[in-house]
């Protein structure tokens, strides 16, 4: 197939100049119904130069086998009972006697080849996009160099213009030319895409005999750098989206341990219902999903908008009903409240799971949340973790002006700092009290909403988090926003660089022990309270 | 209370005479009569109960811990793991050849193609040494946890926590298979234990009263430490702790000799719980099952000893027969126990009988309680 594919390219790349938009000449189409099969290749090469969207018409019928020939040799389209003159595109009958043209192996590669050749010539972005695409994952072909320097020069999208210079690029490093070669491994180390390596690679090797590939040493040396530059840029690349991945995922923890930093950090309740508040908000989000999809259909994307204020809310009545019923009576009593809420966390585990069922449900991401964007050649950034960054940015930047710009903050801190005093002067502290757990449980609602766009979304999903999210708050140092945000980001990084090192198990493993000795050393945390109301 | 007092009053005595002849009475009227007779008690009644008292002796593990020194562990699922694995690597070896691939090495390992012990399992073919272990491992876990715990004066809720991960990062270590103790599945499939059939009814009765004896004297054990100086000092660590440096004792040893002692109690009732169930995975050291202890200590009444152990027997049984009748009920129910219990029972059970003794009309002023608030 190769050197069809050869000559295909090269008689292409003579005829560009001549492009045009006359209809195909019939002579060039009647070898096809012969017999000849050297001469169909041929008229197949000889359609393909004209370049036109006639010849990829004509093409694309040959190899879908929708060409008949009439018995006078002229030559027809025939796709769903309608039939077209392939010359002139005008509707024909199709004429008694015709006869489908047959289509072999041989020429069915030559068709192929030459439509994919075409393809990168074709006035739409997307089918040249594709085409590119698609010769990136075939090996280099020196023959490919004319047609691409031609496409190269006829291109005016950027992005595909990047690509044809790379396939370009790698098609003259077999050039005989070493002018070409040195500018296409120039090239090469520009671009600093790692699957290029082979092909320079390959010049470094040395022959059975012990000379080089490549006999230019200057060539070889250049190579080396191209290598070594590639290399570089895959180091960068692991950093860096080791990086944002370590950010994603403290952004995840900070979300699941912000609602918690505020009912464990401010007022001291250890509310292993935490993770179910959580959960919570992830059911909520599947709630509004579904309702969006049987009510307003046209309107799923938006699901999400109704999910974050329902989940805000759902979060917030659960917790100030715990709040009344239950945690108020236990103000004091840290370990019995850790016992009562555990129990309440079971029993919302199993409520869940008696309305939902044991399953997790599917929750899925609005489209605009699917894909993501390509940085520095070929690192890819989901739009979903981005999205969850940017949202937990904003959730602690609305935490921090609630506690520091509000007068329901304001009350918060006094009641934090000092309880009987608050109450002297007049704040109700029953009321805040209620009105601050309530907030820590709307803002784990809202830690829900990021989390069913991440993962699984089930009766356990609380279980998950429940030790990450203390260990974040206990990190940071209880009661410092800060130190949450520091804490939760800190995490994120060490969890995502060790996990290459040690396997994700290990990773979490060495984090605990890593934690519980921070602990020994500084226990009250990253940031420590101050003054006189430390114990 | 002077210090030549005995350890129980005569009544109390009395009772627990009582109710270790009335376990000791339950494999005889397992063996002895037919099983028509009503008064039969089955091998699976025994087994659970046996297995029952196990997971009294981690109770009354937690309770001297928790109830007489003010350290709430959320981690003891992880001791009574690991004294039922140190147990488990003897039974594993003692399966000898008798495995599905018929090698000298336990299944998971042939799984894995693994062609030989690894180190640390070195030794273990001896009982007597694997019994070592199940001291051993937990004490020195236990020690070194908490002397960096103690020595930074980690308390109260922050304690909690941190036993709590350590439990937790304990278990996804099991949960690996290279760590070379069965990964998620474990150690099962036991056939002998000393040379005896584990599944043979004399086998498991000789299980039953070693559990049953080993069980009563922790309880005598404990009951003397508690009453005794040190045991005095040890709920001044509760109380006051400040107040107790102030006075020139320093609580870290006492708090890690008390640690360690519960730690290697609660490993010793895993030993024994892992030839009588059978079966031990990672998912006993998950952090619900080390909370769901607590709540045994918490619901029989905390700071008493024989609460502890009452509180097992009932949550479990209730756990037994809920998830036989209802299974969707139970976690509503344990749940719902919790917070009534933390609520309305602050000294659980053992709390509620006196007040009840109270309002009978016959009833005689309760025995002063040595437990503050």
């Amino acid at each position: 197939m190769k050197p069809i594919f050869k000559h295909l390219l090269v008689a292409l790349s003579l005829c560009i100049p001549l492009l045009s938009h006359a209809a195909l000449d019939p002579a060039l189409l009647q070898p096809l119904a012969g017999d000849d099969p050297d001469a169909r290749v041929a008229a197949v090469a000889r359609i393909a130069a004209t370049g036109g969207a006639d010849a990829r018409q004509v093409l694309q019928a040959l190899l879908d086998d929708a060409l008949v020939a009439a018995p006078s040799g002229q030559v027809l389209i025939v796709r769903d009972d309608r039939a077209v003159d392939a010359a002139t595109g005008s509707a024909a009958a199709v004429p008694d006697g015709a006869d489908g043209i047959v289509v072999n192996n041989r020429l069915r590669g030559a068709a192929q080849a030459a439509l994919s050749g075409l393809a990168l010539l074709a006035p739409e972005p997307d089918t040249r996009r594709a085409a590119v695409g698609a010769l990136r994952t075939q090996d280099a072909d020196p023959a490919q160099a004319p047609l691409l320097r031609q496409a190269l020069a006829r291109e005016t999208d950027a992005d595909i213009r990047t690509q044809l210079a790379q396939l370009l690029a790698r098609a003259d490093l077999g050039s005989s030319d070493p002018v070409r070669r040195k500018a296409a491994v120039v090239a090469l180390a520009d671009s600093g895409d790692a699957s290029q390596r082979p092909q320079l690679q390959a010049l470094l090797a040395q022959n059975p005999d012990g000379t080089y590939a490549e006999p230019d040493a200057a060539l070889r040396a250049a190579a080396g750098t191209a290598l070594r530059a590639i290399d570089g840029r895959v180091t960068r690349n692991e950093i860096v989206g080791n990086l944002f991945y370590g950010v994603s995922l403290g952004s995840v923890l900070l979300l699941a341990a912000l609602g918690l930093a505020i009912t464990f950090g401010l007022m001291g309740i250890i509310n292993m219902a935490h993770g179910e508040l959580l959960m919570i908000g992830a059911y909520t989000t599947y709630v509004c999903q579904s309702l969006f999809r049987h009510y307003l259909p046209g309107a799923t994307d938006w699901y999400l908008a109704a999910a974050l204020p329902a989940a805000f809310c759902v979060a917030f009545a659960v917790g100030v009903a715990l709040e009344r019923s239950v945690i108020r009576w236990l103000y004091g009593r840290p370990l019995e409240t850790l016992l009562a809420t555990w129990g309440i966390s079971l029993m919302l585990m199993q409520a869940v799971r008696t309305v939902f069922g044991a399953q997790n449900v599917e929750v899925a991401n609005p489209a605009w949340m699917s894909g993501g964007v390509t940085v520095l050649g070929s690192l890819v950034l989901p739009y979903n973790r981005i999205a969850i960054i940017a949202f937990a940015a904003i959730v602690v930047a609305a935490v921090w002006l609630v506690l520091n710009r509000t007068r329901l903050g304001l009350f918060v801190r006094a009641v934090m700092q000092n309880r009987r005093m608050a109450d002297c002067v007049g704040v109700p502290t029953g009321r805040i009290d209620m009105m601050t757990f309530g907030l820590g449980s709307g803002i784990a609602g809202l830690g829900g909403v990021a989390l069913s766009q991440l993962g699984n979304v089930g009766p356990d999903l609380g279980q998950s988090y429940i030790v990450d999210s203390f260990m974040v708050v206990v990190l940071g140092g209880v009661g410092q926003l800060a130190g949450t945000v520091l804490g939760a980001l800190g995490l994120g990084e060490i969890n995502k660089f060790l996990e290459p090192l040690a396997g994700a198990v290990m990773a979490k493993i060495l984090i605990l022990v890593f934690i519980i000795v921070f602990i020994q050393r500084r226990p009250q945390g990253l940031f420590a309270l101050k003054g006189r109301s430390v114990e | 209370m002077n210090r030549t007092s005995p350890l129980f009053s005569r009544g109390a005595w009395a009772m627990l005479a009582a109710c270790t002849l009335a376990a000791v009475l339950l494999p005889v009227l397992h063996l002895a009569l037919p099983d028509s007779h009503p008064l039969h008690v089955s091998g699976y009644a025994l087994g659970l109960v046996g297995k029952f008292m196990c997971y009294a002796l981690a109770a009354l593990a937690l309770d001297l811990v928790w109830g007489y020194t003010g350290i709430l562990s959320l981690g003891h699922g992880l001791f009574f793991a690991l004294g039922a694995y140190a147990h488990g690597m003897y039974l594993m070896r003692a399966i000898g050849r008798d495995g599905s691939y018929g090698s000298a090495l336990p299944d998971f390992m042939v799984f894995l193609d693994w062609k030989a012990y690894p180190w640390y399992w070195s030794f273990t073919e001896h009982f007597w040494y694997c019994m070592l272990l199940v001291v051993l491992v937990p004490g020195l876990v236990a020690f070194v946890f908490g002397w960096f715990a103690f020595r930074s004066r980690i308390k109260g809720v922050y304690f909690s926590i941190i036993t709590q991960a350590m439990t937790y990062a304990c278990m996804l270590l099991f949960f690996r298979n290279d760590t070379g103790f069965g990964g998620n599945n474990g150690f099962t499939d036991f056939r002998r234990i000393l040379g005896h059939s584990i599944s043979a009814p004399a086998t498991r009765i000789a299980l039953y009263l070693l559990t049953l004896a080993l069980l009563v004297g922790a309880l005598l054990l404990c009951r003397a430490i508690v009453r005794s100086k040190l045991g005095r000092v040890l709920q001044g660590v509760r109380d006051a702790e400040a107040r107790l440096m102030f006075i020139g004792y320093d609580p870290l040893a006492f708090k890690l000799f008390v640690w360690t002692l519960s730690a290697v109690l609660c490993a010793i009732a895993g030993a024994l719980y892992v030839p009588q169930v059978g079966i031990v995975n990672p998912s006993e050291m998950s952090p619900a099952n080390s909370i769901e202890m607590v709540v045994w200590v918490a619901i029989g009444g905390r700071g008493t000893l024989v609460g502890p152990i009452l509180g097992a027997f009932a949550v479990n049984g209730l756990k037994s027969w809920f998830t036989a009748a209802f299974p969707d009920l139970w976690l509503f129910a344990l749940g719902l126990l919790f917070i009534l219990v933390t609520l309305f029972m602050r000294h659980g059970i053992l709390g509620v009988l006196p007040a009840i003794r109270r309002l009978l009309p016959f009833g005689r002023a309760p025995a002063t309680r040595e437990e503050a608030a």
